[in-house]
């Protein structure tokens, strides 16, 4: 009886452990955020571009109104991907575009506005990049759809015509 | 003169360095056990990326506020979820991982006490 129970446990115990091991493979190593997450906007101060004025969040999102908050910066390269669609969505009445100057030196981000158009329909100035931790983001370029002072959708990365279209297809 | 001037400079200077360092501790121990999400296999301690430049920012801007270790972890979490932090809360989601070594550290220690001390007895 005594020598059935060991290999009987040691046999078990290296499916169970066989089994977590293998199910560990296939997730995927690479860290995938939840995109669909309803929160809520940090409150915050933030500084205008160009400007020494200080504007606080409430003034700039207001209730039942659609806002994409729009993380950018002149040294991206995919910022400039996602442009055409930023200057297409300003089109949009429906919807307001906030931008966040995210580590960018005031003169290279006035060129590139120059350069392809400013969509913005006013822009924050974030130097040490810690507003846009307060945002929740990782990098640049990010986008954040705002309603009712939630976070409605989340893209990260440039945004591209799939994502616009949804954009579109929800403002409908 | 000149060499009193030195002594004093280093005084101060020392002495600069004491009433900062245990924020610098605190700060590093927080960055430490922070997850660097974009760059792989990396604490934002080591990290020299933007994000985790930013995050070291912000770890300070919250230290100097009054937030305590505890209330800048849960900050953390409620921004970029629970991967962000190395050490993770026990919850529903965690508790398998916290447990498992206990329960195999008992599995194991039941059968040396089969095989090794009952056996002998």
């Amino acid at each position: 009886m005594k020598t059935k129970i060991l290999p009987f446990i040691f046999i078990s115990l290296f499916f169970f452990v066989f089994l977590i091991f293998y199910k560990g493979l296939k997730n995927p190593n690479i860290y995938t955020p939840n995109l669909k997450i309803e929160k809520n906007i940090p409150i915050f101060k933030a500084q205008i571009f160009q400007k020494e004025k200080l504007i606080s969040s409430e003034e700039i999102f207001k209730q039942d109104k659609f806002y994409l908050f729009n993380i950018w910066a002149s040294w991206c390269i995919p910022c400039r991907e996602e442009h055409i669609f930023l200057t297409q969505l300003s089109k949009q009445e429906k919807i307001n575009i906030v931008g966040l100057n995210y580590k960018d030196k005031d003169e290279n981000a006035k060129k590139f506005l120059s350069e392809l158009g400013n969509p913005y329909d006013i822009i924050l100035s974030d130097k040490n990049g810690i507003l846009a931790i307060e945002w929740g983001a990782y990098g640049v370029p990010e986008s954040f759809l705002v309603y009712d002072n939630k976070i409605v959708k989340k893209i990260i990365g440039p945004i591209n015509e799939k994502s616009f279209l949804e954009f579109i297809n929800l403002l409908k | 003169m000149k060499f009193l001037n030195y002594i004093i400079f280093i005084i101060f200077s020392l002495n600069i360095n004491h009433s900062l360092a245990q924020n610098d501790d605190i700060k590093s121990e927080i960055t430490k056990n922070l997850r660097c999400l974009i760059c792989q296999g990396q604490s934002v301690h080591d990290s020299d990326s933007e994000f985790a430049n930013s995050l070291k920012l912000l770890v300070d801007k919250k230290l100097n506020e009054g937030f305590n270790e505890k209330q800048i972890y849960n900050y953390l979490t409620e921004k970029y979820g629970e991967w962000i932090l190395y050490d993770p809360e026990f919850n529903e989601n965690t508790y398998f991982l916290w447990i498992l070594p206990i329960l195999m550290f008992l599995i194991g220690g039941a059968i040396i006490l089969r095989v090794f001390i009952i056996k002998k007895s």
